[in-house]
């Protein structure tokens, strides 16, 4: 079966750095994997090079068998203009660390922004898909309140509900517990781990959370300047890592918990 | 215009109370000429800042360089430009419509630079999520970006209503018969120019007042809606 998402010796670079080199990593459809490493190793560009939030320099990026950052043009691969990416973008939704929620627009607002005018549903459909994914996500209670008015751990929450209403087939979540009280952290995991569980997604997660990522992931990577250092699933990853740069990795932030 | 004629000594409430009928018309002109040209001038303004910002690279320089230089000559030679230029170039156009167009091109420029720090301001995240949404630049404009960009900057918007209004005595020299004009006419006509002059004044610092008071309340107005 094709990847549901494949990098094809793809690089980036920002001037003289390069933050991805020639990377290839083929994510299978439904699964879950875990991005590692320390900061600056590119982990983050992935998810964002994939949301087409980034340029490409080099390489392909294809999900689900279709060229994402090209179009075919007389049988060759062109990089893609603004309304090509539109049109592919939609299969993928993206949570950020930051929340990033429409701060003048309700929970449930929030929800049916895009399905409204970017799926063309109903105000009505819109409404009732919006309320059912938060109810989802355990915010039943708060589909009129502002994000201003909500815990963090609330506004990821939200935001995760807003990603879904795209009824994506990708999910990218960019370290979205980093910036959330300790005490929060736990309920946005959960929802993920449910939404992994009950719904047939695929996962691609750069995150700090090593006991999630062991228990939840199907396969762990391990980021090092731009390239995979290491890749596997979780129990070797952390219960026997090969890669030098991975022992240091993991023993360091070990240490640090 | 008797009783200003005959009136003597500085100041004549007489020739004061006869004066306003006239003034008070000159002064709807004032008021047409400040709305139109300010509507313009938001309209126009909005446009030159999303130009400037857009990713065709030319066009947002070639956009910068003419705010740039709008703003950098003086509203009055634009005024005489438009109005005594045009003509020599095949375009003939009436004083009041001159009028308010120098005046709205010209503070336009200033307004899209309120704008332009406005959109600056919206946190970056908040096109990255609307990207990831697949949102349309319209749409991300339209109901993400600007609801965020315009509220704080109402206040600076505002002080170009009170501009634009204290700058419309420029048109009297295009020979529309706003307010100021109507007061030098008057006092030509009467020899007495302390009760015109001064009533003029006196109706700036009204409607500049009400102006502000206006501002405040949208300002109030905006603030209230997401609720905290």
């Amino acid at each position: 079966m094709d990847p549901m998402v494949s990098f094809q010796k793809v690089t980036k670079r920002y001037g003289p750095l390069t933050v991805l080199d020639q990377l290839d990593l083929d994510v299978a459809a439904n699964e879950k994997v875990s991005i590692i490493g320390p900061s600056g190793s590119g982990k983050t560009t992935v998810l964002r090079m994939l949301m087409t939030l980034e340029r490409i320099d080099e390489g392909v990026i294809y999900v689900d068998g279709e060229p994402l950052t090209h179009t075919q043009k007389n049988g060759e691969l062109v990089p893609a203009d603004e309304r090509h990416l539109r049109k592919v973008r939609g299969g993928i939704g993206m949570v950020f660390q930051h929340f990033n929620l429409f701060p003048h627009m309700t929970a449930l607002r929030n929800c049916m922004e895009a399905p409204v005018h970017v799926l063309g549903l109903s105000k009505k459909d819109a409404g009732e898909r919006a309320a059912e994914l938060l109810d989802m996500v355990g915010l039943g209670d708060k589909k009129e309140h502002y994000p201003i008015q909500l815990s963090g751990g609330q506004q990821q929450r939200v935001a995760i509900a807003r990603a879904l209403a795209m009824r994506p087939k990708v999910m990218l979540f960019d370290e979205v517990t980093s910036a959330l009280d300790p005490e929060l952290v736990g309920e946005v995991l959960n929802v993920i781990r449910a939404l992994g569980t009950e719904h047939s997604l695929t996962m691609l997660m750069v995150t700090h959370q090593m006991g999630f990522a062991k228990e939840f992931s199907d396969r762990v990577c391990f980021f090092f300047a731009g390239k995979i250092a290491e890749q596997g699933p979780p129990d070797q990853i952390f219960g026997n890592p090969r890669n030098e740069r991975t022992q240091q990795f993991l023993s360091a932030v070990l240490e640090a918990t | 215009m008797e009783t200003c004629a005959l009136a003597t000594g500085v100041w004549s409430w007489g020739c004061t109370l006869e004066v306003l009928p006239t003034l008070g018309q000159a002064a709807i002109i004032t008021l047409q000429v400040t709305a139109i040209g300010y509507i313009l001038a938001l309209i126009f303004g909005l446009v030159l800042a999303l130009l400037r910002r857009s990713p065709i690279r030319p066009l947002s320089v070639a956009t910068g360089e003419v705010i740039e230089f709008i703003r950098s000559t003086p509203l009055l030679v634009q005024i005489y430009f438009i109005y005594f230029g045009g003509p020599q170039l095949g375009i003939e156009i009436s004083a009041w419509t001159a009028g308010v167009l120098a005046l709205s091109v010209h503070y336009g420029c200033y307004t899209s630079e309120v704008y332009r720090a406005g959109l600056e301001a919206v946190p970056g995240g908040q096109w990255e999520a609307a990207r990831a949404l697949n949102l349309s630049a319209y749409r991300t404009y339209r109901d993400i970006i600007l609801p965020q960009a315009i509220p704080p900057i109402v206040p600076a918007l505002g002080n170009y209503l009170i501009g634009i209004f204290k700058d419309t005595p420029l048109l009297s020299v295009i020979a529309i018969i706003e307010l100021m004009a109507q007061a030098k006419i008057l006092g030509s006509e009467t020899f007495r120019y302390m009760e015109p002059i001064t009533m003029v004044g006196v109706f700036f610092l009204v409607m500049s007042l009400v102006a502000s008071w206006f501002i405040q309340l949208v300002e109030r107005r905006l603030k209230r809606l997401p609720a905290r």
